[in-house]
């Protein structure tokens, strides 16, 4: 069962440690009640708070009845920072379209459509297995609301239907693809387009000699959008191991050191003997 | 594994920040994976990785259901690699950390002898990566880059706490609580070996790289 995420009102003792816990900043202690709340419009269901946080089990009106002390006192309380003392973070149900916010935010639940977790696909990380990119091709890996700052899917689209047009081919195994309504156009359902999200992966590919256009087309509407965006560029390697992008990046101006580098050591299983 | 990809920093900054993943591809050859990864874990162990962790179910660093009041005092900093061996019950990606190019090096020629038919992916400088490749007498198939971060940068924190948050790129540390343990620092108040196992608990695929933020931690403590 999908559940979001609430703070149990009698059991939270406003220590304020799951603040700044919160990847979206969404958590914040309300000072008419004196709790820990969750802005529920900026919280993307990632589990941040509930799973990444030890737990104790302590009783409130104790924790609270030490805490008033110790201020009254003006006593500095450091404890440990990452823990909540009375296991005040309760999952509640989560509901159809609230749940796409979960699968594309927490890394630990696979997504449907791909049946991977983390951002719900495999990039060219399997390329010696699948061959998803060949030589000649590159593929794009774009993510929206990396690192840390979230995007809703309206801003998805905005640079799916900027690309669409474009020479290129949208991955099909991929969790953005497979929201899509209309691959030729590049348009997303349109009941998740207000969904905001921790990040979502779009992945495309395209021949090398389009790689130009796709960036420039990509860096443009990266700028008119409400998030960051991320760029990576794949692409098989030669027999000798040398890749064609990269020349073409540094043509571009493009300053690129960091890589994800496929060793070549996966491979098909045998086919069964008849 | 794309959670890798995009950490930032200055190249000088990440010549000691390699992440070694092993994943099947779905539906092609998952069957019998699980003891081939658990055979990667165990080789990647014999080179002392900084962090190990299998996407699905979480890295040697992990939260505790179950403290009591005492960890404010005392608090077990210990990480436990036998968990990520234990959990392993379906096949995802498993990954190690290192803090030290010659271990990978050394572990792709484990790997490259192990043959377990498994993809591996070094993740970290490209240059480097690809010379691990060379030496170990492998051709590397296919490549990834980062072009970084594009769009409203504003949005973006210093590059200290962009340094240490972009260590899980899935997003579980936020830039704000990575702030809290760099002023922690800065105060006093925690060591950087405590800061930093204090984030590690947070990344659920067992990539933060403690050593790293050690280092990242020191320096920003003196301003840096």
């Amino acid at each position: 069962m999908e559940r979001q995420v609430e703070i149990d009102d009698r059991k939270c003792v406003a220590c304020a440690n799951c603040v700044p816990v919160c990847p979206m900043g969404a958590i914040y202690i309300d000072p008419a009640v004196n709790r820990a709340t969750v802005n529920l419009d900026e919280c993307v269901e990632c589990f941040t708070c509930y799973r990444g946080m030890s737990k104790e089990h302590m009783s409130p009106t104790l924790v609270r009845a030490v805490r008033r002390v110790a201020k009254w006192l003006r006593f500095r309380f450091d404890p440990e920072p990452d823990v909540c003392p009375t296991d005040a973070l309760t999952p509640q149900e989560l509901t159809w379209p609230r749940t796409v916010r979960r699968a594309f935010s927490d890394p630990l639940v696979p997504h449907e459509s791909t049946g991977i977790h983390g951002r719900g696909t495999e990039e060219v990380k399997t390329n010696d297995v699948t061959n998803r990119v060949k030589e000649g091709e590159a593929g794009f890996t774009i993510e929206f609301g990396r690192p840390g700052v979230g995007v809703r899917f309206r801003d998805v689209q905005k640079m799916t239907t900027a690309l669409a047009p474009l020479p290129v081919e949208f991955e099909d195994k991929n969790p953005v693809s497979s929201l899509m309504t209309d691959r030729a156009t590049g348009a997303l359902q349109p009941d998740i387009l207000n969904e905001k999200v921790m990040s979502a992966i779009l992945e495309l590919k395209t021949g090398l000699e389009h790689v130009p256009a796709v960036l420039e087309r990509v860096e443009a509407v990266a700028q008119e959008l409400d998030t960051i965006v991320s760029i990576g560029v794949a692409t098989r390697c030669d027999a000798q191991g040398d890749d064609q992008v990269a020349p073409i990046l540094e043509r571009e101006g493009y300053v690129f050191f960091r890589g994800k580098t496929n060793l070549g050591l996966g491979r098909r299983p045998e086919p069964a003997a008849v | 594994m794309t959670n890798t990809l995009h950490r930032f920093g200055a190249p000088e900054t990440q010549r000691n920040d390699y992440i070694i993943f092993a994943m099947p591809s779905k539906g092609i050859n998952e069957e019998g994976a699980i003891g081939k990864l658990q055979t990667f874990l165990r080789l990647a162990m014999k080179y002392g990785p900084v962090n190990v962790g299998q996407g699905s179910k979480g890295g040697m660093y992990r939260p505790s259901s179950n403290l009591t009041p005492f960890a404010h005092w005392s608090r077990p900093e210990g990480a436990d690699p036998e968990t990520v061996f234990t959990a392993m019950d379906e096949p995802s990606t498993v990954a190690a950390v290192f803090d030290d190019v010659a271990k990978v090096e050394a572990l792709v020629k484990d790997l490259k002898a192990a043959d377990l038919g498994l993809s591996i992916n070094i993740s970290g400088l490209a240059d480097g990566a690809n010379a691990c490749c060379k030496r170990a007498g492998i051709t590397r198939h296919s490549i990834e880059y980062s072009l970084g971060f594009h769009g409203d940068l504003n949005q973006l924190p210093d590059r200290h706490v962009l340094e240490l948050s972009t260590m899980c790129g899935h997003g579980m540390l936020s830039h704000n609580f990575a702030r809290k343990m760099i002023d922690m620092v800065r105060e006093n108040r925690r060591t950087p070996q405590r800061a930093a196992t204090t984030m590690a608990r947070f990344c659920t695929c067992g990539i933060f790289n403690l050593a790293r933020a050690i280092r990242v931690l020191e320096q920003a403590r003196k301003g840096e």
